[in-house]
């Protein structure tokens, strides 16, 4: 056991414990903060996984921005003090969601993964041990430069989605501001 | 810590999200729910295209399509509850049956 495992198992019991949490309030405010710690936690994950530019996306546009609209909108609509109701400890759903987590992981356990692991290479996202005896390879090779990567192709292969996703967020914020706006005032 | 891991914890993640979308009946919380199953999914993704042999950053572009398409819809998702609240001043999900029959 290394120390990348102690430190993904530190990690995945806070994301896991603070997902739980969220779901588990019953004060709406309370679920939105312990939210944001399990993005965070998703971020150190990105980090672990060597994905540095997605895990600085995750902490800027979730961390910094959806929270801060999910907390705004929290202030905005529900009374905070009487927190939310639920349908109750419902053991049909609970029973459903767990047939459906070992549905998934028996699976991803059968099934036969073309990953590096898998073919009997000894690496871990990040590098491998003669990497990291050798300095300056390692350290090119831990801090691999994938941003570099990922703008090349978005901007070459993924061109379109990207200018699909952008038609997408402006047709978010029209329809944002038409839901708002008050209907008396143009009348 | 190997790709089965990970797929451990984001089925993990995502069924906990599952549970908090069908159990709550508050709109915003089922929305924060389902911003829990997305950054499964988004976990999943990653570790692919981190352990996959091939595509090695696809995963982490459609990742990013992911949080720009689930960032678009936390912002209408707020208009509408936002306008349910000032219509009907309630979020609950069973006191919304405006396309019910």
């Amino acid at each position: 056991m290394s120390l990348l495992d102690i430190i993904f198992g530190v990690i995945s019991l806070v994301a896991i414990a603070s997902a739980i949490s969220v779901v588990n309030q019953r004060d709406i405010f309370r679920a939105a903060l312990f939210l944001v710690v399990s993005f965070l936690a998703v971020a150190a994950l990105f980090v672990l996984l060597n994905a540095e530019f997605l895990a600085v996306v995750q902490v800027l546009v979730y961390v910094g921005a959806v929270s801060i609209l999910i907390i705004f909108a929290i202030m905005l609509t529900s009374n905070v003090q009487t927190g939310s109701t639920s349908h109750g400890f419902s053991p049909l759903i609970l029973i459903l969601v767990a047939a459906l987590t070992a549905l998934i992981v028996s699976t991803a356990i059968s099934t036969d993964w073309n990953t590096w692991d898998s073919k009997g290479f000894e690496v871990s996202p990040g590098g491998t041990e003669e990497d990291l005896s050798n300095t300056e390879q390692g350290i090119k090779n831990v801090f691999s430069n994938t941003t570099v990567v990922i703008s090349t192709l978005i901007m070459t292969r993924f061109v379109l989605p990207m200018e699909v996703v952008s038609v997408v967020l402006l047709a978010a914020v029209i329809g944002a501001l038409a839901l708002v706006r008050d209907t008396e005032v143009e009348s | 810590m190997s790709l089965i891991h990970f797929q451990i914890l984001s089925a993990a993640m995502f069924s906990i999200g599952l549970y908090g979308v069908l159990a709550r009946r508050n709109a915003l919380l089922v929305l924060l729910s389902i911003e829990i199953m997305l950054n499964a999914v988004n976990i999943n993704l990653v570790a692919f295209s981190s352990y996959a042999e091939s595509a090695q950053e696809v995963g982490q572009i459609i990742a990013i399509f992911i949080i720009t398409v689930a960032a678009a819809e936390v912002g209408l998702a707020m208009a509408i509850i936002l306008r349910l609240f000032r219509d009907r001043s309630s979020v609950d999900l069973d006191d919304i049956d405006l396309m019910k029959w």
